[in-house]
């Protein structure tokens, strides 16, 4: 090795301990400096924070909303004291006889949605009441106190969620007229056909009037109406769907024909 | 803040990195369960009703 060689490798270790002696003796941050990067972790902290809270919002209430609203309703079903024949049922279109009211605003479920169009796996529980914590954030369809019994001369109206917590209305805007809305009680199913749709401002109470649209007018028919929020992911109108009682059928004498399978 | 953490957390590098993977995981489950269910009713969406807003 000639001394050329040797000085070259002694200046390269020399430069080796100098960067290793900065690298461990980096200064200390100015006070400045701590307290912008401070900040800047603050910042970063509340965008993860704004960011999880859609996620929340988004998924986990769906997630959450779907499977209270799937126990509340097998619970509704086996509760049943009747045995339900997987036969069409014979159509009635006599006056049903009175439905009991719900004596409280329990968030029990007292009725059970069917909607064909939806998928004949679709049924989402009714509790009485729209509050949000107990009925519709736990995932379930609210009926709106004082409005009509299902299968009642009246309207009966029921509000549900259209995104999150279960969104059981997310396809609301795919009923038709003509369309079977089905609502299933412990003593029958109510049929209900489609014959409107409407979007609202949040003030118009009287889409629920026993009439809809015509408040104090004394009620003829049997009406249901279905109430959520629109445009999606906004709450800045209402999207309401009106449906009149077609028939019902005892829950003893067998199924409407649109929730068997072969139909 | 979170320097100041990672320094906090006792053991080698791997160790380390559980114990943060557990600590976010912990404050995630306390936001899902109790922090966001209580803050979203003041949020001004997801009214589903007519009258009452």
């Amino acid at each position: 090795m000639s001394r050329l060689d040797e000085i070259a490798q002694e200046q390269q270790e020399e430069a080796a301990r100098v960067a290793r002696r900065q690298q461990a003796k980096r200064p200390r941050p100015t006070v400045g400096a701590r307290i912008v990067g401070g900040i800047g972790e603050l910042l970063i902290t509340a965008g993860l924070l704004l960011g999880l809270f859609v996620v929340w919002q988004l998924w986990w209430t769906d997630v959450e909303g779907a499977r209270e609203a799937g126990d509340a309703v097998s619970e509704f079903t086996e509760g049943l004291d009747v045995e339900i024949p997987e036969v069409a049922g014979e159509e009635r279109t006599e006056e049903p006889p009175p439905e009991p009211e719900p004596v409280e605003l329990s968030g029990d479920t007292f009725a059970a949605l069917w909607v064909p169009d939806w998928g004949l796996d679709y049924r989402w529980p009714i509790a009485e009441g729209v509050s949000r914590d107990s009925v519709l954030d736990a995932g379930m369809v609210g009926h709106y106190p004082d409005t009509a019994m299902p299968g009642q001369v009246g309207n009966f109206s029921v509000a549900g969620h259209r995104q999150t917590y279960g969104r059981p209305f997310f396809h609301i805007d795919t009923l038709a007229a003509g369309d079977s809305i089905i609502v299933q009680t412990h003593t029958a199913w109510y049929v209900y056909k489609v014959t409107e749709h409407a979007i609202v401002q949040p003030t118009e109470v009287d889409v629920i009037a026993p009439v809809p649209g015509e408040p104090g007018v004394e009620p003829g028919a049997a009406m249901l109406t279905l109430t959520t929020c629109h445009p999606l992911w906004s709450t800045a109108e209402r999207y309401i769907v009106h449906a009149e009682l077609d028939h019902w059928i005892p829950l003893e004498d067998g199924m409407p024909a649109e929730l068997l399978e072969d139909s | 803040m979170y320097a100041a953490i990672w320094r906090i957390l006792p053991g080698p590098k791997a160790v380390k990195a559980l114990l943060s993977l557990i600590l976010v995981a912990a404050v995630v489950a306390v936001l899902f369960l109790w922090v966001f269910p209580a803050v979203a009713p003041y949020m001004p969406f997801n009214d589903q009703t007519v009258g009452a807003s």
